[in-house]
């Protein structure tokens, strides 16, 4: 019987969590519409004024975008752990830091990729130049991972508790607020007309920097919540 | 050969056992036996790298098993009180996931016989979620025959299964302990193995 | 005479140390903390710019410092209590968090208080500030966990775990504020226009100091209780003569 290469392994644990997902649709869907949502309600509540709006657009796609991934975080691990499941990863022979990569790179798949799909229809909204718009995009696709990464260590240490999405949250947020403020920065950054770069330069090493850091500590955390 | 030198375990403040040695050979099957709350789950939990002892040593084929991490890993299957299975998966799928995840690559022939042979003939690719609770302890249970693990470490094993699945079952760990590898177990309902006689290692 | 450290890592030896030592540094404290403040409120003078409002700086600078250290001194204790497994430096670490809040609390407090008459406005979004607010955020999340456990064991560890993630992030976090600050042109609170008078000085240092004494005493008393609790159920704690009575 052919043993499976730690590559092999990765794709099985994103094709289940894409298979499960795909049978359970809502999950994904709840976490879309309430990016939305949230985003449309930024213009009822301040008013219509186009100058306005297509300054607030940035920040308002980000900040929806952070509470919609938070949304989804109790989930990446809890089903899992209920049924025993992750206890099985944990005997897994190979790596258990890759199997947790895969569930991080699943969770990124089904909730941040659609909200960088769907945020250039919610630019628009906000009469947002197409510059602005790309470089919006850009930096989602960028910070979404990180947000997922940051989020896979909150979901690990408070798995199974009482309280468990607003205590993720209230843990996530505040680590996420560099993701947020250079994100934001690059799109009004090309909206000024300067150079942007270094703000998405600035993202990209905050992903690479999660790539290499999170799934140990993630895995870590999770053998602390299981003991 | 498994191998557990004065260990000492404790669940949350309270002490539950120390000073435990024994050493489990080939072809062995081990029962540990205690009244509830007296560290059985605790104990195969240790086992398996789940909990951190307060003290003593687990080796396997001579080695500490903090060590020999993967190699501890590929020669053990551990099933506890859940089934490690999703509901919106068929048995197949499950199977060739759980057999994956454990590092083995089956195909569909080999798993579809594998279930065939623990009595679910016809509902291979139904979802699980239709099936009773001794039908999916069946499909947690199917990767054992298909698994070449040295060491079982199985919590409980015969919960939810009728008379049909418990001779079954007896019959599995009897031809593992054939083939030389071995099993420790706890149980609630009796269960015994034709021929072998089964250790006891009581936890006070 | 020889001091064995290690005597000193059982929570049964500590107790007894760390009761005899909270009044070295209560009292000092209580002391320090009203000469500062006399030397600061009645001895320095009105400074140029900022007239008596300015005052508040004796007690937000060295709240604001030391909210940070006692982060970095916390996370270390945590991550001790993690790698080697020492109950104790778990406990310190937990005793230390809400001193910690407390200071992040008093600088942003003290901050707007500031703020009110210098800028006009209660809170103004400087970078220091902002940095302080999600540093308090920090603080509340590890208190928070650590309260949302049951198992003392995995409320240490993960809240170590936090606790060291956090302290990676602190220094991201406040480069990536100031970065946000001067972007949009923000305001910056200084303490004075030009240098200190030196019974300025003196004063914030005696608070400083005063400060960081009370941050040990109290500490002290929490890691007592924290030891107490956690060991209810020994017989040395059923012997004490605080638990006898």
């Amino acid at each position: 019987m052919k043993r499976l290469s730690l590559l092999g392994l990765l794709g099985l644990v994103i094709r289940r969590d894409l298979l499960l997902a795909m049978r359970r649709r809502s999950d994904v869907l709840t976490t879309l519409v309430f990016f939305v949502m949230v985003v449309s309600l930024f213009p009822l509540g301040v008013g219509p004024e186009p100058e306005m709006l297509r300054k607030m657009a940035p920040g308002v796609v980000w900040v929806a975008a952070l509470l919609a991934s938070m949304l989804s975080l109790a989930r990446m691990f809890s089903a899992d752990y209920l049924d025993g499941t992750l206890e099985q990863m944990l005997l897994a022979p190979q790596s258990f830091s890759v199997l947790v990569l895969g569930k991080i790179i699943g969770h990124w798949l089904l909730s941040g990729l659609p909200l960088v799909l769907i945020a250039p229809v919610l630019g628009v909204q906000f009469d947002m130049s197409g510059d602005a718009l790309m470089v919006l995009l850009i930096g989602l696709l960028l910070g979404t991972p990180v947000l997922s990464m940051i989020g896979a260590i909150g979901a690990a240490l408070t798995l199974g508790l009482r309280g468990g999405g607003v205590l993720v949250s209230l843990l996530v947020l505040p680590l996420c607020i560099p993701v947020l403020i250079f994100g934001t920065a690059a799109v009004d950054a090309v909206t000024a007309g300067m150079d942007y770069t270094t703000n998405l330069a600035l993202l990209g090493a905050f992903m690479l920097f999660a790539l290499t850091f999170t799934p140990l500590v993630t895995a870590q955390a999770l053998k602390i919540s299981m003991e | 050969m498994l191998e557990v030198l004065n260990l000492a375990c404790s669940r949350g403040e309270h002490p539950l056992f120390t000073g435990l040695s024994f050493a489990l050979k080939a072809s062995e099957l081990m029962q540990v036996q205690g009244s509830n709350g007296s560290g059985k789950t605790t104990l195969l939990r240790t086992l398996c790298g789940f909990l951190q002892q307060d003290d003593g040593e687990i080796r396997w084929d001579g080695q500490n098993v903090r060590q020999a991490k993967e190699e501890y890993l590929s020669a053990m299957f551990y099933l506890g009180h859940h089934n490690a299975i999703k509901d919106e998966l068929s048995a197949l799928e499950n199977f060739s996931i759980s057999a994956g995840l454990a590092g083995y690559q089956v195909d569909e022939k080999t798993a579809l016989s594998a279930l065939r042979r623990m009595g679910l003939r016809g509902r291979e690719r139904l979802p699980v979620k239709v099936l009773s609770q001794g039908q999916r302890r069946r499909v947690a249970l199917a990767r054992l025959l298909v698994e070449e693990a040295r060491l079982w470490i199985l919590d409980e094993p015969l919960t939810a299964l009728d008379v049909g699945a418990v001779s079954l079952m007896e019959e599995l760990i009897g031809e593992q302990l054939s083939k030389g590898g071995s099993v420790i177990f706890t149980t609630h309902q009796p269960l015994a193995v034709a021929g072998v006689e089964t250790q006891r290692l009581p936890l006070s | 005479m020889v001091i064995h450290w290690f005597k000193y890592s059982a929570p049964t030896n500590f107790y007894r140390l760390a009761g005899k030592l909270i009044p070295w540094f209560a009292i000092p404290s209580a002391i320090l903390f009203v000469v500062g403040l006399y030397i600061g409120f009645f001895v320095a003078p009105t400074d140029a710019v900022q007239s008596e409002a300015y005052r508040i700086i004796f007690i937000h600078v060295p709240a604001s410092i030391l909210s940070m250290f006692i982060y970095m001194v916390m996370a270390f204790y945590a991550a001790l209590g993690l790698v080697f497994n020492t109950r104790l430096s778990s406990m310190m670490a937990s005793a230390l968090a809400p001193t910690g809040a407390l200071f992040a609390f008093l600088a942003l407090w003290t901050g707007a208080l500031w703020g009110k008459p210098m800028w006009g406005a209660y809170w103004v979004w400087d970078a220091r500030l902002t940095s302080e607010l999600i540093l308090l955020f920090l603080y509340l999340g590890f208190i928070a966990l650590q309260a949302s456990i049951d198992d003392p064991r995995r409320a240490d560890r993960a809240g170590a775990l936090l606790a060291i993630v956090g302290s990676v992030n602190v220094p991201i976090i406040y480069f990536s504020v100031k970065w946000w600050n001067t972007l949009h042109q923000g305001s910056t609170i200084k303490f004075t226009g030009s240098s200190m008078h030196i019974a300025m000085q003196e004063a914030m240092f005696i608070t400083l100091a005063a400060c960081w004494m009370y941050v040990v005493a109290v500490s002290l008393v929490r890691v007592r209780s924290i030891i107490l609790e956690r060991e209810s159920k020994t017989q040395w704690v059923s012997e004490l003569p605080e638990v006898k009575s």
